[in-house]
């Protein structure tokens, strides 16, 4: 059977069982649609936090990122679990005892007031709907990658099952479909990480594989020692090196972390739990299942990592890499154990381009003059052939500093000579850094190489290519590719309930139908479901450029907004209606104007203030890392305004205390 | 709450409460310094500090940074659920 039946076969099966459970969990009250009937048991809610939580970002890219960021980008790991202590401690239990649907709808509330509501709703919205565009993206490359369709038919087909079983079943039918998602996707990732572990370490658990020894070494050099010294020999940073500003990777793991832990859709699944201890030890169960893909990732990473640089450098694996040759071009077209290789570079997630001509492929780091050296020389040479066409002159096979290159109808051309002439001192300048640069100890210009020749490694490849890397059967690369869909398609679930919610409870029987009946706040529930889903679509088919940069927005203002308004509606009894609203608008205005500021207005290109570099940063915070700010300035405003507001009503103070103990929790339920 | 409240009833169940509450917020406090020095301190800002101390094949300050804050993360969710259901039954407040 070939791997492209393997896919389909095992795709649609996964397919098929997510549409039957849907069949079997249909909704068939509000009660149902927004929280499950609240009759969820904290280890299924668990396993469906986990589901809801992990997004295409989480299984395909996460482990790339840290394969070429290392230990600066362990505020991933730190930040995506860390929020679950601040949800379990802080917000879930608390939330659960309230005993409502909504996020927005506790805010209203507890702040007495349908303006802190829609505020809310008005965060919830940006948040969410910001998060959905990369899920949507996800599920149409997957489909590319794996399934020989377009991105675009890949994101119809996703589209129209997430709209069966989520408008059908709502929270009810996400929950279950989101247990069955998590574990066809925790097995996707953890049966390719055990091969690979088992092959460099001889550990078989990535875990433990992680701290161990390096086994083709032999395994008295540990793994990670073994890491450090072939990516330095390159003239990479160490991978266990730390080269980003402290500060910094403190607030950006923070801002993970409180945003995490803000993030509506994932508050929603903590009110489908039956009783508030439930609500605790299911923050606990989500992040058991959790773990097992975040300590896992640490391993592929660095494991993707090593195993990427000894294929480009075969010395490395038992010596230093510079000791032997490069990889040449003509084994990694002919050898079936480099197939990944010509698969990946189909797509144009990898690209190599032999610059020297000596028919091998250098990937090293270029030291940074050089790199700057190269650009310069591309952009010169780019126009001067761009001007050479422009004038007919032939641009292949034609030596471009030579007299032939600039001579339009017999005479020299005036305007091509200048752009000749700037070709040719870049090249100067660029010999100039090869003579300067250094790999090993011995300069560029002496290795006769001119640049670093892998010349694109997109970070979602470390996971995708990890089966055929380790040469694992068939039937893994279509759990892989099975996986990825269900990571996308379960985060984006929970994300399309959160924002059809807020529409149809928030807004129409919140706002503005507040005597709408049961049965049409459920119609108005599936008919928000599919707008949504419609929405989405679009956005997935059509994304805005800046789909990478806002999920920094979305963990900055659900940390700047939604976290401290919950939680002073919580713990304190004393902040207001106006002191919530306030510190809102100013933890949403300050944490998006701070972005904008380097992003770019509304992230159009060229619009930025400020050049988005560390250097230009307030006292080195980057736009990640401005969250915590954010929520700093949304607390001392509010409680600033609140002291001098009228205090909240003796109602609300009821309501605080009543939220504050967990007996009692079944009678909140009937509203 | 069948029996009538006597006079004294809401003084002593708001003093119940204030206790249940302060409880509450001792542990949270104790949980989330542990949730702070594990990840933020020896992660990140005692790192350099530490580098000396390996575990296995990396320093002590990588683990946690990439393994160890997520273990502890959940053996304190567990721990807080598990105290604040004592607390909870000792205040007579359980469900």
């Amino acid at each position: 059977m070939d791997q492209f039946t393997l896919n389909l076969l095992i795709v649609g099966a996964s397919f098929a069982l997510y549409v039957g459970i849907a069949v079997w969990a249909r909704a068939g009250t509000t009660a149902e649609f927004y929280a499950a009937g609240q009759g969820v048991g904290p280890v299924v809610n668990g396993m469906a936090t986990a589901a809801d939580w992990m997004s295409a970002a989480s299984f395909i890219s996460m482990a790339g990122l840290i394969a070429f960021g290392g230990y600066n980008n362990s505020t991933f790991l730190m930040g995506w679990t860390g929020g679950y202590v601040l949800l379990a401690l802080l917000l879930a239990p608390y939330l659960r005892k309230f005993g409502k649907f909504t996020v927005p709808e506790f805010i209203g509330d507890r702040f007495y007031s349908k303006s802190a509501r829609l505020v809310a709703v008005v965060c919830l919205l940006v948040i969410s709907i910001t998060y959905v565009i990369g899920q949507m993206v996800g599920v149409g490359v997957t489909f590319a990658r794996f399934l020989e369709v377009s991105a675009t038919t890949g994101l119809y087909i996703g589209s129209a099952l997430v709209f069966i079983y989520a408008v059908l079943g709502g929270m009810k039918g996400i929950t279950y479909t989101q247990v069955a998602q998590y574990i066809v996707l925790i097995i996707a990732y953890t049966i390719p990480a055990l091969f690979i572990s088992l092959s460099l370490t001889g550990n078989f658990l990535p875990q433990l594989g992680l701290v161990g020894g390096y086994a083709p070494g032999g395994g008295d050099v540990a793994f990670m020692a073994k890491l450090d010294q072939v990516v330095t020999e390159l003239g990479f940073t160490a991978y266990t090196a730390q080269t980003t500003n402290m500060l910094n990777m403190f607030l950006v793991t923070m801002s993970l972390m409180i945003g995490t832990a803000g993030l509506p859709h994932v508050i929603i699944r903590f009110f489908t739990v039956p009783r508030v201890s439930d609500a605790r030890i299911s923050a606990g169960w989500a992040l058991v299942f959790i773990a097992l893909l975040y300590t896992v990732a640490p391993a592929v990473g660095s494991m993707a990592r090593l195993n990427l640089t000894t294929t480009f450098w075969p010395n490395a694996i038992e010596g230093n890499a510079l000791d032997g040759p490069a990889i040449t071009r003509a084994a990694i077209d002919s050898e079936p154990r480099l197939e990944w290789i010509r698969n990946w570079e189909e797509t144009g997630l990898l690209v190599m381009e032999d610059k020297n001509g000596d028919g091998q492929i250098q990937y090293f780091n270029e030291p940074a003059p050089l790199a700057a050296a190269n650009t310069a020389l591309a952009a010169a040479r780019k126009a001067l052939t761009d001007a050479m066409s422009a004038a007919g002159v032939a641009t292949e096979g034609v030596d471009l500093a030579s007299p032939a290159a600039v001579t339009v109808g017999g005479a020299a051309n005036a305007d091509l000579q200048a752009l000749q002439a700037a070709y040719t001192g870049a090249l100067a300048a660029r010999d100039a850094a090869l003579a300067e640069a250094t790999i090993g100890g011995q300069t560029l210009a002496e290795r006769g190489w001119v640049g670093n020749e892998l010349t694109t490694v997109n970070n979602d490849i470390m996971v995708l290519a990890n089966p055929e890397i380790a040469n694992l059967p068939g039937w893994v690369i279509a759990l892989v590719a099975a996986g990825a869909l269900a990571a996308a398609l379960s985060t984006a679930a929970g994300l399309l309930l959160a924002i059809s919610s807020a529409i149809s409870h928030d807004l129409i029987k919140g706002a503005l139908n507040p005597n709408i009946s049961e049965k049409g706040e459920l119609l108005w529930a599936r008919i928000s479901m599919a707008l949504a889903i419609a929405l989405a679509t679009w956005l997935g088919i059509n994304p805005p450029g800046f789909a990478a940069q806002v999920v920094a927005l979305a963990f900055g203002l659900a940390a700047a907004t939604l976290f401290p308004a919950l939680m002073m509606g919580i713990f304190s009894k004393r902040v207001t209606k106006e002191g919530a609203i306030v510190g809102m608008l100013v933890g949403l205005v300050s944490t998006a104007l701070y972005i904008f500021m380097y992003l770019g207005w509304f992230f159009v290109p060229g619009t930025n203030w400020l050049p988005n570099t560390p250097d230009a940063f307030w006292f080195g915070i980057s736009p990640a890392g401005f969250g915590p700010v954010g929520a700093l300035l949304n607390v001392v405003a509010a409680y600033a305004v609140s002291m001098i507001t009228k205090a909240p009503p003796r109602e609300v103070v009821d309501l605080v205390e009543s939220i504050r103990v967990p007996r009692g929790a079944g009678a909140a339920q009937a509203h | 709450m069948a029996t009538p409240a006597s006079t004294s009833a809401r003084p002593a169940r708001e003093a119940s409460a204030n206790a249940y509450w302060s409880a509450n917020i001792r542990l949270i406090a104790f949980c989330l310094a542990i949730w702070f020095a594990v990840s933020f301190g020896l992660g990140i800002l005692l790192r350099p500090a530490l580098s000396g101390i390996m575990i296995g094949g990396v320093d002590l300050g990588f683990w946690f940074a990439q393994q160890g804050s997520i273990y502890t993360f959940i053996a304190l969710i567990f721990f807080y659920a598990a105290r604040m259901n004592r607390i909870d039954r000792e205040h007579g407040v359980e469900e």
